[in-house]
Parts: C-alpha cells; sequence; structure tokens
C-alpha cells in the first residue's frame, strides 16, 4: 500500500519532467519526419481521391475516379510492366554478380585490395556521370559497345538506347553494373563473418567447394540476402536519375519505370491528383512486396 | 596393418610424418618432424603454445600443405590430397557445428555428401544418438546446446563415418573442470571401443598422461621424445621433457651441486624431481631451505644450494623452518643426467653414479 502510494506521488513531478525532456529531444527530429515524410504520405492518400486544383477550380472529392482511371491507363500497365521486368532483370543478376564477387575477393589472391575498391568503384561514382559516360558507350556508331562489337564480331551498327526492344535492356545493364559492387561489400561482410573453421569442417567430411557453397556458405550468408533483396526491389522502384539521362523515358516510354511515370504526371503534366493515386499503388507494391519477402525468406534466414 | 577392431569394424590405420616441415615466413612452425602412430592407438601431441603442434595435425588433416616431407595414412601417401580424400574425422577446438543445421543434420553432414542411402543414414544416426546420449536432443539448433552438448556433437559428426582416424584439436579446452574430467574418460573409451587411430593435440599434461597410449611432446617445431607416459614421465630424454611433465616441474640442477658424489657429472646436468627427493642426515645434498609451502598432504619447500634454487615435495607435515640447513637424499634410480653440450639424457652416467650411492 505505502509502496503503491509512493510510487504514484512522489515521483510523479520528476517523471512528468522527465517526459517533458523526452519530447523535448524527440520534437526537432519529429518535426522534420513528419513535415517530409509522414504529412505528405498522408497527403498523398487524401490526394489521390481528389481531383487535381487548377486555377480557380480547388481540389474536389471525386473518390475512386482516378484509381479507376489508373486502372483503364495503358501507359501505366506497360510502365509497371516495365517495372516489374527491370526488377527480374537487374535483382537476380546483381545479386549472383555481387556473391561471385564477394567469393573471388574473400580469397587469397594478390592485389585483393586492389580488386575490391575496382568492384566498389561504380558505387563511389556520381550516378549523372556514370551515366553520362554509359551513354558514350551506347552512342550508336562510335560509342564503345559498337566500336568493339564492329571490330570483332561485325555487328551492325545498333541505336541500343534508341531501339525500343533495347532500351530498357541497356538501362538494365547499367543499373546491374552500378548495384553489384555496392551488394558485394555486404556478401564481403557476411563472408568474413563465418569461421574458417566451418569451412574447414565440411571440407574434412568430404564436400568440395560447390557443396561447401551450397550447404554452408549461402545459407549463412541469408540475412545479407534478405536484406540485400529487400533493398534491391526498393532500388528497383525507386530510380529515376539513370533514365533522365540516358533515355528519358523513351521511346514510346519503352524504359520508363513506374516513378518516373509518376514524376512525368505530377511535374511535367502537372496532374497532382492522379500523379498521387500513382504513387499510392506504389507504395502499396512495395509494401506487399517486402511483407512476401519477409514471409519467404523467414525460414530460410539463420539468425545467429 | 588394420588393427580389428572389438566390435568386427575396420579398425585404425598407421599415420607416418617423415621429415615434415612447415615454414611461415622465416618461422620454422615444424622443423624436419618425424613421427610414427601406430594403428588404432590413442597418439597425444603435446607441448607449449607455438610448439607446432596444432600446425602437425592439420598438416595431417590436409588443412595445411606440407613444405617439406612425406604424410602417409595407412601406408597411402596423402602428403598432396586435400582433405577431402584423406579418409579422417576431425574435432575442431571451437566443435566448428554447422549453426543453421541441427543436431542431426550437424551429424550425418559428411555422410550426406558422401551420398550415403537414406535407411543407412538413420540407422548409423541413431545408434552414434544412443551411443553419445543425444537421442532427445536432435532437433535442436547448436546454438540451443551446452558447451558439453555441443561438444558431443561433435564427436558425433567426428566417429558416425567410422574413419579408420581421427583428429582432435584440443576438443576440452571450452569445457569446465568437472566435464573434461568426464569427456576424457568418454573419449578414450570411445576411441578404445570403436579402434580407430586418434591423434589428440592439447597442452595439458593432464590430458596427455591419462589418455595416451604415446605422448609426442614438440617444442618449438621439433620433436623432443615420444614415448607412453610412464617413459616421459620416468625417463625424459632432455631436460625440457622432464620440466614439461610432473607437477611440480623436475629440478635440473648444475651436476656441480653432486660433484662430492662424482666429480664427473661437473660437466652436465642432473635432474631430480621434487617428490623423488626425500630428508636424509647423510644424503650427498646440502641445501637451506629457503620458503615453504604447506599443501595439506604434502608439502613444497623451496631449497637453495649453490646459488639454485629448486623444490622438494615431501609427503605430511614437517617441522622445518625457513633458513634451515638440511640434507637431501634420493634413491639412485631417481637420478636423471642430461649431457652438458648435447643435452640429451646420459643413462651411462646416471648408472655409475647411482651405482655411488648404493654402494
Amino acid at each position: 500500500m505505502t509502496t503503491a502510494t509512493g510510487r504514484t506521488r512522489v515521483p510523479m513531478l520528476i517523471r512528468s519532467r522527465e517526459w517533458v525532456h523526452a519530447w523535448l529531444l524527440l520534437l526537432p527530429a519529429l518535426f522534420f519526419l513528419f513535415a517530409f515524410t509522414h504529412v505528405p504520405a498522408v497527403m498523398t492518400l487524401w490526394n489521390s481521391f481528389h481531383s487535381t486544383p487548377r486555377g480557380r477550380r480547388p481540389a474536389r472529392f471525386i473518390g475512386l475516379d482516378n484509381y479507376e482511371r489508373m486502372m483503364g491507363d495503358p501507359i501505366f500497365w506497360k510502365v509497371l510492366g516495365n517495372n516489374l521486368w527491370f526488377a527480374f532483370g537487374t535483382i537476380p543478376l546483381s545479386i549472383g554478380i555481387a556473391i561471385v564477387m564477394a567469393l573471388w575477393v574473400n580469397d587469397r589472391l594478390a592485389g585483393r585490395g586492389f580488386v575490391r575498391m575496382a568492384y566498389f568503384t561504380p558505387t563511389v561514382l556520381p550516378l549523372i556521370a556514370v551515366a553520362n559516360i554509359w551513354l558514350f558507350f551506347y552512342t550508336p556508331g562510335f560509342g564503345l559497345i559498337d566500336q568493339v562489337g564492329s571490330a570483332l564480331f561485325g555487328w551492325p551498327q545498333t541505336n541500343w538506347l534508341g531501339d525500343p526492344s533495347t532500351a530498357l535492356n541497356a538501362v538494365i545493364v547499367v543499373t546491374v553494373w552500378k548495384e553489384a559492387g555496392f551488394f558485394m561489400i555486404f556478401y564481403l561482410a557476411a563472408l568474413q563473418a563465418i569461421p574458417p573453421s566451418l569451412v574447414e569442417a565440411a571440407k574434412i567430411e568430404g564436400a568440395g567447394r560447390w557443396t561447401i557453397f551450397w550447404r554452408i556458405t549461402f545459407p549463412l550468408m541469408m540475412p545479407t540476402t534478405l536484406f540485400v533483396s529487400i533493398n534491391a526491389v526498393i532500388n528497383s522502384f525507386r530510380l529515376v536519375d539513370h533514365i533522365f539521362i540516358l533515355t528519358n523515358g523513351g521511346p514510346d516510354n519503352a524504359s520508363s519505370l513506374l516513378l518516373f511515370h509518376i514524376y512525368e504526371t505530377a511535374f511535367k503534366y502537372w496532374e497532382t491528383g492522379y500523379g498521387a493515386t500513382l504513387t499510392v499503388a506504389m507504395l502499396a507494391i512495395l509494401c506487399a512486396l517486402a511483407i512476401g519477402q519477409f514471409f519467404f525468406f523467414d525460414r530460410r534466414v539463420h539468425y545467429k | 596393418m588394420n588393427t580389428p577392431a572389438t566390435d568386427g569394424r575396420p579398425g585404425g590405420q598407421e599415420i607416418l610424418l617423415e621429415n615434415v616441415s612447415k615454414v611461415w615466413g622465416a618461422h620454422k612452425a615444424v622443423d624436419d618432424l618425424s613421427i610414427r602412430v601406430p594403428a588404432g592407438t590413442f597418439t597425444v601431441l603435446l607441448g607449449p603454445s607455438g610448439c607446432g603442434k596444432s600446425t602437425t595435425l592439420r598438416m595431417i588433416a590436409g588443412l595445411e600443405s606440407a613444405d617439406a616431407g612425406r604424410i602417409l595414412i595407412g601406408g597411402r601417401d596423402v602428403t598432396h590430397l586435400p582433405a577431402a580424400e584423406r579418409d579422417l574425422a576431425m574435432v575442431f577446438q571451437s566443435y566448428a557445428l554447422f549453426p543453421h543445421l541441427d543436431v542431426a543434420e550437424n551429424i550425418v553432414f559428411g555422410l550426406k555428401v558422401r551420398r550415403v542411402a537414406r535407411d543407412e543414414r538413420e540407422a548409423r544416426l541413431k545408434r552414434v544418438a544412443d551411443l553419445l546420449g543425444l537421442s532427445a536432443l536432435l532437433d535442436r539448433k547448436p546454438s540451443q546446446l551446452s558447451g558439453g552438448q555441443q561438444q558431443r556433437v561433435a564427436l558425433g559428426r567426428a566417429i558416425i563415418a567410422e574413419r579408420p582416424v581421427c583428429l582432435m584439436d584440443e576438443p576440452l579446452s571450452n569445457l569446465d573442470a568437472k566435464l573434461r574430467h568426464e569427456m576424457r574418460v568418454e573419449i578414450r573409451a570411445l576411441q578404445k571401443k570403436l579402434g580407430f587411430t586418434m591423434v589428440y593435440v592439447t597442452h595439458d599434461q593432464v590430458e596427455a598422461i591419462t589418455m595416451a597410449d604415446q605422448v609426442v611432446l614438440l617444442n618449438g617445431g621439433r620433436l623432443e621424445q615420444a614415448s607412453d607416459p610412464r617413459a616421459l614421465y620416468q625417463r625424459p630424454e632432455t631436460p625440457f621433457a622432464a620440466r614439461f611433465i610432473g607437477v611440480p616441474p623436475m629440478n635440473v640442477l648444475p651436476g656441480a651441486l653432486l660433484a662430492d658424489l662424482d666429480a664427473g657429472l661437473a660437466a652436465h646436468k642432473v635432474g631430480l624431481r621434487p617428490e623423488s627427493l626425500m630428508l636424509a642426515d647423510r644424503g650427498p645434498l646440502a641445501a637451506r631451505v629457503a620458503s615453504l609451502e604447506y599443501l595439506g598432504a604434502d608439502m613444497l619447500i623451496d631449497c637453495e644450494a649453490g646459488g639454485t634454487i629448486f623444490t622438494v615435495r615431501l609427503p605430511g607435515d614437517h617441522d622445518i623452518a625457513a633458513g634451515t640447513d638440511i640434507r637431501l637424499g634420493f634413491a639412485p634410480q631417481d637420478l636423471h643426467v642430461f649431457d652438458g653440450t648435447t643435452g640429451h639424457r646420459r643413462d651411462d652416467l646416471a648408472a655409475a653414479t647411482g651405482a655411488r650411492i648404493a654402494g
């Protein structure tokens, strides 16, 4: 009884002061989080049910009209398809290359530090510079790829970025090139956290390199794979900067991705209401994918 | 070459090391080492840390390559074979259990890799689990086991394939004292029962003495002595071997201290174990008591003679104070003499001096 009253009465003041301090400390970060993340997110959802305000015509509630429009919009489906193709093209490939590179530079080899640095360089370079360099590679006729292709294999001149059938794949190549080195760093860290005695024990038990990789190394890197794959999915839906430089979404939306389309809709054509609807759709897709990945990987991931 | 095991399964294989060396940069980790491990025996590689015992074991396992010399297992030259083809099992100091696999999967890992049929796998797993008392733990992950249980899983993984050779690298060093004693007995019994050849690395002389058929004592990458534990204690070949085995270590003294007994000893070193010295009014060794340590059953006395300090272990309680002059004697067979130049044991000199004591 006494302890109960003692606990509630005397420290009440101290506790409320602690509360005030806590909120004061949290406030600056919370302000910016709300101002730039939470409020815009809620506003986006709100806007998606409204028409775009124009001049003297304010936004008005139009219910699911924007969503209906989206469902019937062939460009939306085209862009979504592009994005899925882009994700399937970049994610497994960049993760696979990242693992191979990490295994390679984790071994004892001469000049290991140099190779690691070389693999990581694409990640450090500014995106715009990288995209411009690749623009030169892809230039029809005298770009690096055409020159090497025609000199070695006698390929005809190709407009890699200007042809609807190759534009998106050309962007995929640049993205894989840029992301693989970044993911490699995570895999390298994961590899180095595996005690060497596990691999030695597996060798003693008669396992070859391939078995050791599939039965020991790869399962032990699963937490990294989960982390990297969620990041890769988010990145694949977030990419706009390459496209600005390389193709500007063209030709005929062949290389336009969801976020690029949202940008164009909202800020180029100033259809903010419809842009908000597309954004909500994209967030929903990302949430579903992330949750799905967690469930998919959950049984396979061994955390220490 | 194979010794049949008691239950009819194939026994161990002989391991031969011929002039094996391993060099790390300028440092010779193992230096021209030749050892013979007879089939089906328990051999302990013993020595202080950094003596090359683990490197030697890893070369036998195929985890390190030998820079010189040959390694033969069961008459087959395996010097350049990878670990997977040497047909042996190994228990690591850290156990090296696969953290993402449960106990059963850990134990049958090697059988799966070698594509042993499922029925056979299950039958062997059951046998090994029963033998090691792991039956209730088969679906646990290693992180859910105690240190002793993890140790058993590592043992299980080593013995399930019934390989002719088993290597162990300080397997008990992470266990507490009581468990260590139990596991010592258990590992020894297991080895006897299954009949494989065991090479066991430790820095703990108690483990070596209690478990081994043969102790291989290494120092600085070189062989000091390879013999059975009794011989190692009773007839150490070098002062290092003499001082490494036995607690407290043997006193290795300048031979001049016994010059009254035999002038020929002056150029050599003499070894006397603390427990073989006794108080004797007309003993050959005069000393002054420097300090005493009472241990209950016996007492340790630090004595000083001719500028050297040495230890005497006397049974029971003696009424001796520090500063007293005493005389010490010993039985003729307890005197060890080591050559002053080569450092090797000199039984001829010991026998000659022993004869004078007796006579």
